[in-house]
């Protein structure tokens, strides 16, 4: 099959290498694994600006106490359009990115096991957020309930409403068909001989990934569905009039909703468990114990959600069960910390910047991690709650969590999509301006939810100015520092030079056993077992 | 105008660097470099809660030096540029991977014992003395004495509500205790084990004062219980604000108790009983009785 593949290529190799549709037809009509990866980056980095410059609106406005720039509403519009944007529009599309871009020519595949499936779900995404976006003009203004959707203030949205679920509607569908091709790629298309634990661990944590979108994105579809049927045809799921109960609405959500966070964290797990090694010359320490931990972070994910919502008044047993389960998931975590570390413990590291923001996701990670921890003890949620404290704890492990394992991934496998080195000084430069802005951002806003300030509050008492401010800084320079992201990629592919198929000397893994730039249609022909065996260095 | 603000956070700025915490602090309330952490509150519950973070927090501190240490000193001591050479040979140890998941397990069952011995005393709210009603509407909250027919709502001070306008014009600073006074505040006695009973007229809020330990959400159709009672020499003003999002002007209702002595409270309770039921008399002609300010 394989052979007769290379063979058919080969016939036709004088006059169309690839068999690629040119002009605009090679992008709407894409079917190939990398083209369709490559919009899907493109688009998760268009959404991170667009949610990015509606974080800078927040944090102008907080800036300093006193309403100065926008209206309230229109301030909870930001917030709540800046997560649906970060989470469904950029993390989660640059990460079906990573995996269309990456899996196939991790596993000995040539392409995605369902290519057609695969364009579907990714043009599913820009209208999904042509909707969403286009509600900031509709009478009402944008959503303006938070991206949680509690009922009954959602029911208050205006003209927004539907389109709101309607486009929630649209990206979960996108996720669920991205995470079966995910699936059935792993499951069918790996070459003779890779067998799953000679996986690499972003394909392992991807394959988890896949089985909780699968699992949750129907639950959270349920779950708005009801809210529409509330707000439009007289149903009382959600409202106690009715006999309905809003809480439960926070139950169904969060049981989305926390496999939802781990969604958005598991491939960076994945990402990180690849440069490490590579960059400390040494393999991956503990690689089953890795491979354990993300499945048993991804089962205990299904039995913790209730930590988000300990303040609506549940009772004493339930609160203690989520206590003790939310407490348990530390486990599996600390091992791969540890496990991390003990990679680079007698390797021989080198810094370039893949290797820096995966080093930077380390330290900043487990501080968010440490911070989730205080957060599961009941009684000292009741004061985190709803503060900046939980602010701070997320976005620890969402922007130097999750954004910077993407980062990492893109620094790392840059040459090999584009076949050419980018600005390695200007990235490193990313990566300090990015680290030390993440920081000033984010650090404070522990200290302004110790001291009692709400989170989605438009204005604040006079004093929680001073951290505010710093943290409005920290946002601005990060903001700004952002930019050079595009920049550095665009002046890779432009101009970048050439490198050959293994430009990081401590890589393994199939990917660097194909030439730089990665063909067309990756493996043409299934790798050999000695070449597998080679790149499953563990 | 755009120019105007920019000049005047360029002011302010100058101010930060000049000066960090130079706002006036009322109430103790710290800022700058003196508001890092969580306070004690003036509860026996809001002292455990206090106790419970900061066990948490030691216990991180001490595994963060551990774990960022061995971090630090493997970047500093294995780099390729010392001539550090991999000992590709390390990758797995029983021994101590067994160690490092058995620790954590460790650890949190240590953490867990005290918080549930809080969570437990937190939730248990027999032998109270008082009960009020609290409802949380868009944007304030109604607070209902159930057993002795006082009934008043509370709502954001006007000095910090004009202030708070897109175009006011007043400098926050100069409002006081901007965002965080109210008309009417709820008045309790110290010493006294006052059970709240919490819900919501419209959408769910979240009532908050961190001084008490006590954050519960208010929701339409249900009622949540909740309890605090104030340490006898700790009478005063304690604040707090709506911590769940409830649309617009989540940010403008503030909570203000105002924990009085129980002489005081009594007279007070009298007086105000007194007050609307007269308030409340021309209801006998027919107009609905409404609960009315003091």
């Amino acid at each position: 099959m394989a052979d007769a593949h290379a063979v058919h290529d080969a016939s036709h190799d004088d006059h169309d290498h690839d068999h690629k549709p040119h002009g605009w037809r090679r992008w709407v009509f894409a079917t190939n694994h990398k083209d369709i990866g490559t919009m899907y980056l493109i688009f998760a980095c268009t959404m991170f600006f667009i949610g990015g410059a509606m974080a800078m609106v927040i944090r102008l406005e907080l800036f300093k106490p006193g309403m100065q720039w926008v209206d309230p509403q229109l301030f909870n519009s930001m917030t709540t359009m800046h997560a649906l944007i970060m989470i469904f529009g950029a993390v989660m599309p640059a990460w079906t990115g990573l995996a269309n871009w990456m899996i196939p020519m991790q596993v000995g595949a040539p392409d995605m096991a369902l290519p057609r499936l695969n364009n579907f779900s990714f043009w599913i995404l820009p209208f999904a957020f042509t909707l969403l976006l286009s509600s900031l003009f509709v009478p009402g203004g944008a959503p303006a309930g938070g991206w949680t959707m509690y009922p009954p203030l959602v029911l208050q949205n205006g003209a927004s409403f539907p389109m709101l679920i309607f486009a929630v509607h649209m990206m979960g569908a996108s996720s669920i068909l991205g995470a079966i091709n995910v699936v059935v790629t792993i499951m069918n298309m790996r070459a003779p001989g890779m067998t799953l634990l000679r996986m690499p661990l972003f394909v392992w944590s991807w394959l988890i990934t896949a089985y909780l979108l699968i699992a949750v994105m129907p639950v959270l579809a349920g779950a708005v569905t009801m809210l529409l049927t509330d707000h439009f045809f007289g149903t009382t799921f959600f409202t106690a009039a009715g006999g309905g109960d809003p809480v439960m609405f926070q139950h169904i959500f969060w049981f989305f909703g926390h496999p939802e966070v781990y969604i958005l964290i598991l491939p960076a797990f994945g990402i990180v468990s690849e440069i490490i090694p590579t960059f400390s010359r040494k393999p991956l320490f503990g690689y089953e114990a890795m491979v354990y931990a993300v499945a048993s972070i991804a089962f205990l994910s299904f039995i913790v959600w209730a930590h988000h919502m300990f303040t609506v008044g549940m009772p004493l047993a339930a609160q203690l069960f989520f206590m003790l389960s939310t407490m348990l998931i530390a486990v599996p975590t600390g091992v791969k910390v540890f496990n991390w570390t003990a990679t680079m413990w007698k390797g021989s590291l080198s810094f370039e910047p893949p290797m820096l923001f995966a080093l930077a996701f380390l330290f900043l990670f487990t501080i968010g991690g440490f911070s989730g921890l205080m957060l599961a003890i009941v009684p000292a949620d009741y004061q985190y709650q709803d503060t900046y404290f939980v602010v701070a704890h997320f976005h620890y492990v969402l922007v130097p969590g999750a954004i910077f394992a993407i980062m990492a991934g893109v620094y790392y496998w840059l040459p090999k999509w584009s076949g050419k080195m980018y600005d390695m000084k200007l990235a490193t430069w990313h990566f300090w301006l990015s680290t030390i802005f993440v920081n000033v951002l984010f650090f404070p806003q522990h200290f302004l939810g110790l001291a009692g300030m709400p989170r989605r509050i438009p204005d604040y008492a006079v004093q929680f100015t001073d951290w505010n401010m710093v943290s409005s800084i920290g946002g601005f320079g990060f903001g700004l520092s952002q930019l050079l992201f595009p920049y550095i990629i665009w002046k890779c592919v432009r101009s970048g030079t050439p490198v050959g198929a293994r430009p990081w000397e401590g890589a393994h893994g199939l990917e660097w056993e194909l030439p730089s730039p990665a063909p067309y249609h990756s493996w043409t022909e299934a790798p050999s077992d000695a070449l597998i065996a080679k790149g499953a260095a563990h | 105008m755009i120019r105007a603000r920019l000049t005047s956070y360029a002011l302010t700025l100058a101010a930060l660097a000049g000066s960090f915490a130079a706002h006036a602090e009322e109430d103790g309330a710290l800022s700058g470099w003196r508001q890092l952490n969580m306070t004690q509150g003036v509860t026996a519950i809001s002292r455990n809660v206090y106790d419970l973070h900061m066990k948490i927090f030691w216990i991180c501190v001490l595994i963060a030096l551990v774990v960022f240490g061995v971090m630090i000193y493997s970047l500093v001591k294995f780099r390729k540029s010392r001539g550090a050479v991999p000992d590709v040979t390390l990758v797995h140890n029983s021994k101590v991977e067994f160690v490092w998941t058995v620790i954590p397990v460790v650890i949190l069952v240590v953490m867990a014992v005290p918080a549930a011995r809080t969570l437990v005393e937190i939730e248990d709210t027999t032998k109270t003395e008082l009960t009020i009603k609290v409802t949380g509407f868009q944007w304030g909250w109604n607070y209902d004495y159930l057993d002795d027919g006082v009934s008043y709502y509370s709502h954001l001070d006007r000095a910090s509500d004009h202030a708070r306008e897109l175009t006011s014009g007043i400098d926050p600073n100069t409002v006081e205790h901007y965002l965080l006074s109210v008309d009417h505040p709820l008045v309790v006695p110290v010493d006294t084990k006052v059970r709240l009973l919490i819900t919501g007229a419209d959408v769910i809020h979240s009532w908050w004062v961190p001084a008490f330990g006590v954050k519960k959400d208010a929701i339409p159709g249900f009622v949540n219980e909740a309890w605090f009672k104030v340490d006898a020499d700790k009478p005063g003003l304690y604040r707090g604000q709506c911590a769940e999002l409830c649309g617009r002007d989540h940010g403008f209702m503030p909570i203000v108790v105002d924990v009085r002595s129980k002489e005081d409270f009594q007279t007070w309770l009298k007086q105000k009983a007194a007050a609307q039921k007269q308030a409340a008399a021309p209801a006998a002609d027919g107009t609905a009785a409404a609960p009315t300010a003091p």
